[in-house]
């Protein structure tokens, strides 16, 4: 017995130890494929999530949880007076990841830098047509008009020189689109004669390493030890792609996954009731709104959008659509955005108010309109069918006759461009870089008329603040303006700003530190699990 | 014979072609263009749209594009996903051995099952046993596989805790692809556990899209082996005193069984649209899931290199089966 148990002893102890230095590994249920892994070249959430806020990282960073700047490639910057020079000072000794198939001799320097940028916007570099060169949000946030020249100053200085000033400049650099490449990587890859491998096998300087992906199963990572912000608590981070929010929702209630986004908002109360899941949330940065046509009858006519915006029961809204998962939204930028405008006054709901504004505009017996009704779910609008149905109700009261139209949603993004377009349009916006030009210069501003600009309202009062406020590096000026346009804002009601939703993000008890990102992002660095 | 092989095969060189031009029409029928939907609500300024347009090749005309299709599938080259910019043949075929696998899951299921189900049916006409099993596979006929695959996660997986949710295999394991079937990879791989994680996650899904297959080679099985047992090489076995169960495994089934395997043939087709629902609700990665997310994104060269090639195994299944059927039968090929 004796000389059993001396023989067992050791295996025992080993299996204790083994136990307690157990990999840690997080299962996200992530909802969808990533397109590829090169930011650079896409613009879903579902591939950032995979690369950019994993692998990659920029030259300035959101603080977690916040729409706040942070340092991030660039340890510091300077920004020259008439507001056309930015000098970042690049953080020193930040490693590269390194695969079977590149093993990096160097640290992060400003090549990387210049790599990453000129890539994407000099047509004649050698990596522009790789993996189809197509670079959306670069020209999306009109990045080629706006550079002029990036000169490397020496290893750790890079200057960017634009071509007119850009206040949102360094919100622009934390986006995903600008995180750093590596050029010794790209280098490398193209004398091996496969620079596409580049794009299908990312290596950054972010807190974790990819170590494969099994197409629409899985993505896998381990913790990059050398991650200069330090090892992130988690050894290991699995990506099990599953598209149907009931089905991951199963997987967190059978343990086989630890965070889930998405969550259909019908099984939230359940999951809120659940001991073993926490729910967390945050509003989210968008805003769901109804665009009038403003270059069209009655819409032109201000009291009419007034009237309308008071005939529209928006608690309703939030209480039939949303399920309790949105908040009603008075400004064209949602609560989380700094600038946001308390003092405004929302139009309150009052029929009768309503019914007689029309009168004073014209329309005693109101008129005929057509309400353009989205065909997919967005996290700003979850069921726009139902949101038209609700909203076609209030306007019958005031005598308004609703007529809700809908197409494919391709040919609904074309069509409702059109600035002779018939009727008022239910659309929404997801924030880029929590800059609030990234909403009010996108869907208000006159450049966005027969675009992005859905009311085309083009206003010049509003224009030049929102104009003014792109030019000015100070945030204090910068806020004061853009409280004032959406004080214009509210005054013309080009839109009725309907709601901004809120995010909902489940995990079993035992994930610790995970904050949720009013960007969009899911998040693994910093978080822990007990 | 050989007439007979021409005859078949030339019939296959048509029905190829029109798959090309109706998978080619169908996806341009459908309103909204892949750039608009690529921009989402961010929009995409004209030149940059008509410029993208021009890449992807859509600014051409649409015979020229078919032609550019029709001469790309002679030399092999079935174009590029405009979503991941990787060729759709190597996507296919990446995704393709987990279909297979599934599909191949299902219909073992739906045979093992569904033949004895028949059998048991005809042999017990008009009685409680047969009733049972029409009833069954009425249901299962009729029900909606989305449903199906739910109620079963719900019961088995959260529930009971019997079997995974979705997947192909734990998220604790990666196993290295040699075949692309999981089974045989995890079989292979070093990593402990990880082939009998591999068999549990095909339980479910395999069940799911059994589940119509298996109603309808039950009803057929049921209905050919009625009409066999009428013949009078039956009675005339019974009456030599034969008994039930040999008379229907010996003499009976073989005859049965022809127009059943007609009937397994033309599941390969069943299969592969149930698959499109089963993967999306078991997350499992094959082609199916795959089609309907290049429809939803208007990614063109994907539906239609994933439409072309699954026309392509149906008709080449459905050629052998006619081809065997043909062999087995020998009335069939001199009648035609």
């Amino acid at each position: 017995m004796q000389k059993l148990l001396t023989r067992l002893l050791p295996i025992l102890l080993l299996l204790l130890f083994v136990g307690q230095v157990q990999a840690k590994t997080l299962v996200y249920c992530s909802e969808g494929s990533p397109e590829g892994f090169a930011p650079q070249l896409y613009t879903s959430g579902t591939t950032f999530d995979a690369t950019s806020r994993t692998v990659f990282e920029g030259l300035t960073h959101f603080v977690r949880g916040t729409t706040e700047l942070e340092p991030g490639m660039a340890e510091s910057w300077t920004v020259s007076d008439d507001g056309k020079v930015y000098t970042f000072k690049l953080r020193k000794g930040v490693k590269f990841q390194s695969a079977k198939h590149f093993k990096p001799t160097r640290d992060m320097n400003a090549d990387d830098v210049i790599f990453t940028f000129e890539r994407q916007w000099k047509k004649d570099h050698p990596f522009y047509a790789i993996s189809g060169g197509n670079y959306e949000y670069f020209n999306g946030m009109s990045m080629p008009a706006l550079l002029n020249k990036i000169e490397k100053v020496d290893d750790y200085t890079v200057r960017f020189v634009l071509n007119r000033p850009e206040a949102p400049m360094l919100a622009n650099l934390g986006m995903d689109f600008a995180v750093i490449q590596s050029a010794e990587y790209a280098d490398a890859m193209m004398k091996a004669g496969t620079p596409e491998k580049v794009d299908q096998w990312p290596i950054g300087t972010g807190p974790f390493t990819f170590q494969g992906y099994k197409k629409d199963a899985q993505i896998r990572y381990t913790a990059f030890k050398d991650y200069w912000k330090g090892k992130a608590a988690i050894d290991k981070l699995v990506f099990s792609i599953t598209p149907d929010a009931s089905v991951r929702y199963a997987k967190l209630k059978a343990g086989e996954c630890q965070v889930m986004p998405y969550p259909n908002p019908a099984d939230i109360a359940a999951m809120q009731a659940d001991p073993k899941i926490n729910v967390m949330q945050q509003e989210g940065l968008n805003v769901g709104y109804l665009a009038y046509n403003t270059k069209v009858a009655p819409f032109d006519n201000v009291k009419v959008r007034k009237a309308l915006n008071k005939a529209m029961n928006k608690q309703a809204i939030i209480d039939t659509v949303f399920q309790g998962a949105g908040k009603i939204a008075k400004n064209p930028i949602p609560p989380t955005i700094w600038s946001y405008n308390e003092a405004t006054v929302d139009d309150s709901f009052d029929p009768v108010a309503a019914k007689k504004m029309l009168a004073e505009a014209g329309y005693p017996n109101g008129f005929e309109m057509k309400v353009w009704a989205m065909p997919v779910q967005r996290p700003y609008n979850p069921n726009a069918r139902r949101m038209a149905e609700v909203i076609q109700a209030d306007f019958a009261k005031v005598g308004v006759k609703v007529e809700i139209v809908s197409y494919e949603w391709g040919e609904y993004l074309k069509r409702s461009k059109d600035v002779n377009r018939d009727g008022a349009v239910l659309l929404g916006w997801t924030g880029d870089n929590g800059d609030p030009d990234n909403f009010l210069a996108v869907l208000l501003g006159c450049d966005g008329v027969g675009g992005s600009n859905r009311a085309n309202w083009c206003y010049k009062p509003f224009e030049d603040l929102i104009q003014q406020a792109k030019v000015v590096a100070d945030p204090a000026v910068r806020t004061k303006l853009y409280e004032q346009a959406q004080i214009i804002f509210k005054e013309q009601a080009p839109w009725a700003t309907i709601a901004h939703s809120v995010v909902f993000i489940p995990m079993t008890n035992n994930v610790k530190n995970y904050k949720v990102d009013p960007l969009g992002g899911h998040i693994f660095y910093g978080v822990d699990l007990k | 014979m050989f007439s007979f092989l021409l005859k078949r095969i030339g019939v296959v060189i048509p029905t190829f072609l029109g798959v090309t031009l109706l998978t080619f029409s169908l996806i341009r029928l459908i309103p909204g263009d892949p750039v608009e939907l690529m921009a989402g609500e961010r929009g995409v300024d004209p030149i940059r749209h008509a410029e993208l347009l021009a890449k992807m090749g859509l600014d051409k005309p649409l015979l020229v594009q078919y032609w550019h299709y029709l001469t790309g599938i002679f030399h092999g080259d079935l174009g590029t996903s405009i979503v991941t910019r990787e060729p759709v043949i190597r996507e296919f075929f990446t995704l393709f051995p987990a279909t297979l696998e599934l599909s191949f899951c299902a219909i073992i299921i739906a045979i093992v099952i569904g033949l004895p189900a028949g059998i048991i049916a005809a042999v017990r006409r008009g009685k409680l046993t047969d009733y049972t099993v029409m009833g069954l596979s009425l249901t299962g006929y009729s029900m909606p596989i989305f449903w199906w695959g739910l109620l079963l996660i719900l019961f088995f997986s959260v529930g009971l805790g019997w079997t995974p949710v979705s997947g192909r295999i734990s998220a604790m394991f990666w196993v290295d692809e040699v075949t692309g079937f999981m089974v045989i990879d995890s079989f292979l791989s070093n990593e402990a556990g990880a082939f009998i994680s591999a068999l549990r996650h095909l339980i479910l899904p395999s069940i799911v899209l059994a589940t119509i297959p298996l109603a309808v080679i039950a009803r057929m099985t049921r209905s050919a082996m009625l009409e066999v047992l009428r013949e009078d090489y039956v009675l005339v076995a019974r009456a030599k005193g034969l008994s039930m169960p040999l008379v229907v495994c010996i003499h009976a089934l073989r005859n049965a069984l022809i127009p059943v395997i007609t009937v397994i043939g033309l599941q390969v087709g069943v299969l592969m649209a149930g698959a499109i629902l089963t993967e999306t609700i078991f997350s499992w990665p094959g082609v199916g899931k795959w089609m309907l997310d290049s429809i939803y994104r208007r990614d063109y060269p994907s539906v239609q290199g994933g439409i072309l090639l699954i026309s392509c195994l149906v008709i080449f299944v459905n050629l052998t089966v006619d081809i065997l059927y043909g062999v087995a039968n020998p009335r069939i090929r001199h009648n035609r």
